[in-house]
């Protein structure tokens, strides 16, 4: 089995294993905890309907935060946005999807996929240095972060190599052996770090827009 | 420290702009002599005691933005990064990762995450106790929406049970649980006092009646340092014909076990006020302008307690604004511009944001708001216990900086509050800097405009 097969095969069996199990195991983790009912009277009954608002509203900050937190989340919303252009807008990706989900969807122009890929990469840079020099960020941030970075960071320079065939030498189908590789490492690692805040997100903006609502208060 | 001496350890002063336990020569900001081992030990199984499934999911989803701290006033005036909300928590994510997330395994086995010592308890007591006021604005900035005011009161129970609370905060505590009040409004005292203000006020008193539709509390800033506000209530009460009573057996609202993180010291202070209220079949309990007695009493008694309470609480500016809306209550107009400082716990975490605002149509006054004023309010600096520390003076007055700021480019004449803890804030901070204006009541502006049917 060479490097490309063992990629494609167990390697990528073994991330998607991961992927599922350690999300299940650390939702499963949280919400299978002690929860007491609230005896306070409540002033509002509108708990869905708050946990449901906050999740979308707390995507935008609030006005009287804008000017201070602008910069971290233009940086934010740019590389969320173009990483999902190029995870699941272009072409090869989408067949990828495909072989598990059994349908497609339209692909974007190679080159909107390119531009976007090299957009989000240089807006993770950006957002280390600023890790990397506001003191804030650099006293709370451990392994995790560091981590979890890099992580995101390397199927994206790895497939911008693979589409523009510079391995240094290396045959094509390392490179993309090695992109593959680096996804999968990116699915293994999701569940256990920072970055299951792709589906924490919800339980925590939830929790708190319903707590909140029940007290009448805003979120 | 025994508790026997407490009172030459700690006398109280009740003459400054600031009341409390006069400032210690010698501090002791470790109680007990437990061995350290042991601190760690009952600090992380209080802090986890109570975790359900909301602590761990916040506990769980810090992306480590740091976004929070453009929204502490703590941060914001000194730029420390200490300060950021969520590193006040630090050792106690730590402590969770490694005792009770849902890898504590791996970690514990790959030994990712030390093991909290003492020394850092000891080091952290500042940043939970001293720089957060659980004022939660931090809440409302976080993209993941992490309540860490919550967690900070949280990790205050842990702290509590090591024994690593601020000298003061401690020392009033253990007070109020011994005397019933964290000021000296023992029940004579503050019954004395109540006498006292209805003959200077020619306000007719209601005390220890046995059945009453409402029972007043009072926090033991107003009974000692502010009595005018319990003439005001009664002024008001009385005015508006309703049966209602104070009770030497449940009058103190504020409550310093939630502030200084013992749970079984709040329950039994909250359980006073209930009893009392239950006993004589009241249907209402008004709280008075305190801030974290409102959360106390109206969010969290209850789940102390175990049991729905038999009655319903109110701070003192939701009844005042049930009273104006429902026509019941005519106030005079004032005819002059003021601006409205939110009490956190209130406001922004309680809900009850709108009702001064309709007290103060109801007044006619020219409502300047200030920057944020509501939901996004720059908390005062003083609240969750903080200007009880003398240490953390320097700090209080820094961000109280923020306050006047504000407040100056109002240019309101009056400035009004709903709560006495911020107003001693205010007050003192007045005096710390020369300032030329003065914080004033809500409830006693009422009480002095009411309408003679
Ligand atoms: C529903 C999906 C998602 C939402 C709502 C979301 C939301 C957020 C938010 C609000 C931040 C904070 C941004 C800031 O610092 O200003 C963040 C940071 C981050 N997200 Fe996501 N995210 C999602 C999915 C993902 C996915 C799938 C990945 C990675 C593969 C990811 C990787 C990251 C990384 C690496 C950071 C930290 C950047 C840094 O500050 O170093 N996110 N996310
Ligand atoms: S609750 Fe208030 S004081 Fe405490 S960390 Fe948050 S913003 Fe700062
Ligand atoms: S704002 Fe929320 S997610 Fe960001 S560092 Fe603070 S607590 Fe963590």
């Amino acid at each position: 089995m060479d490097l490309l097969e063992f990629a494609r095969g167990p390697a990528m069996q073994w991330a998607l294993i991961l992927l599922v199990l350690g999300t299940c195991w650390r939702i499963a983790g949280i919400v299978f905890l002690k929860r007491k009912p609230d005896l306070s009277e409540p002033r509002s009954h509108g708990q869905m309907a708050g946990a449901l608002r906050t999740i979308f509203s707390r995507s935008v900050p609030a006005r009287a935060f804008r000017s201070r937190v602008l910069y971290s989340n233009l940086l934010g919303y740019t590389f969320h946005i173009g990483l999902a252009i190029v995870v699941f807008a272009y072409q090869p990706h989408i067949l990828w999807f495909e072989s598990i989900l059994g349908f497609q969807w339209p692909a974007l122009p190679n080159a909107v996929i390119s531009v976007a890929a090299v957009v989000t990469l240089f807006s993770l840079v950006a957002l280390l240095v600023k890790r990397l020099t506001s003191p804030v960020l650099r006293l709370i941030s451990n392994f995790d972060d560091y981590f979890s970075w890099a992580v995101t960071v390397a199927p994206l320079v790895t497939g911008l190599m693979a589409v523009a065939d510079v391995g240094f030498g290396l045959r094509y189908e390392t490179l993309l052996a090695v992109h593959l590789l680096s996804v999968w490492l990116l699915f293994a690692w999701l569940p256990f770090g920072k970055l299951g805040h792709a589906f924490l997100v919800f339980l925590s903006r939830g929790t708190t827009g319903a707590l909140f609502a029940r007290r009448g208060a805003r979120t | 420290m025994s508790t026997a001496d407490l009172d030459q350890k700690h006398p109280l002063d009740l003459e400054s702009a600031r009341i409390g336990v006069r400032k210690p020569e010698q501090r002791y900001d470790v109680q007990g002599d437990t061995p350290d081992e042991a601190r760690v030990h009952a600090a992380m199984v209080n802090f986890v005691k109570d975790f359900g499934a909301t602590a761990a999911t916040y506990m769980e989803s810090c992306i480590h933005c740091g976004q929070c701290a453009e929204a502490c006033h703590f941060y914001v005036q000194t730029e420390d990064p200490r300060y950021t909300p969520i590193w006040k928590l630090e050792p106690f994510k730590q402590a969770y990762k490694r005792e009770a997330g849902p890898f504590s395994l791996v970690y514990r086995l790959l030994g990712l995450k030390k093991k909290v010592t003492t020394a850092e308890l000891k080091e952290w007591q500042e940043l939970i106790y001293d720089s957060c006021t659980m004022c939660g604005r931090c809440t409302m900035i976080c993209p993941m929406g992490i309540d860490i005011a919550t967690l900070v009161g949280q990790a205050r129970h842990g702290m509590f049970q090591a024994g690593i609370v601020p000298h003061e905060l401690w020392s009033v505590a253990e007070r109020a649980q011994r005397e019933g009040s964290p000021l000296g409004a023992t029940p004579s005292v503050f019954e004395e006092r109540v006498e006292w203000m209805g003959d200077e006020h020619e306000v007719e008193m209601f005390i220890d009646k046995d059945k009453a539709d409402v029972v007043l509390t009072m926090s033991s800033i107003e009974i000692q340092k502010y009595p005018e506000s319990m003439a005001a209530i009664a002024k008001v009460m009385n005015h508006l014909g309703i049966d209602w009573t104070f009770r030497t057996d449940g009058y103190e609202a504020t409550n310093f076990g939630l502030l200084s993180g013992n749970t079984a010291w709040q329950r039994d202070m909250s359980r006073k006020i209930v009893d009392a209220a239950k006993q004589c079949g009241a249907h209402t309990v008004i709280l008075p302008e305190c801030g974290h007695a409102y959360g106390a009493l109206r969010w969290q008694a209850a789940n102390l307690l175990g049991e729905k309470l038999p009655f319903r609480v109110l701070h003192v500016s939701e009844f005042l604004a049930e009273q104006v809306n429902s026509g019941r209550l005519k106030l005079r107009k004032v005819d002059k511009s003021a601006t409205f400082h939110d009490p956190c716990q209130v406001s922004r975490r309680g809900g009850a944001t709108q009702a001064p605002r309709d007290v103060l149509k109801a007044l006619g006054v020219e409502l300047r708001e200030m920057e944020n004023a509501g939901d996004y309010n720059w908390c005062c600096g003083g609240g969750g216990g903080v200007i009880t520390i003398h240490r953390a003076d320097p700090l209080r007055y820094k961000t109280f900086e923020i306050k006047m700021a504000q407040i100056d480019k109002t240019g309101a004449e009056v400035l009004l509050t709903s709560c006495s803890n911020c107003r001693q804030n205010f007050d003192d901070s007045q005096a710390h800097f020369h300032w030329d204006k003065t914080m004033h009541s809500l409830l006693e502006l009422v009480a002095d405009n009411l309408v003679e049917h």
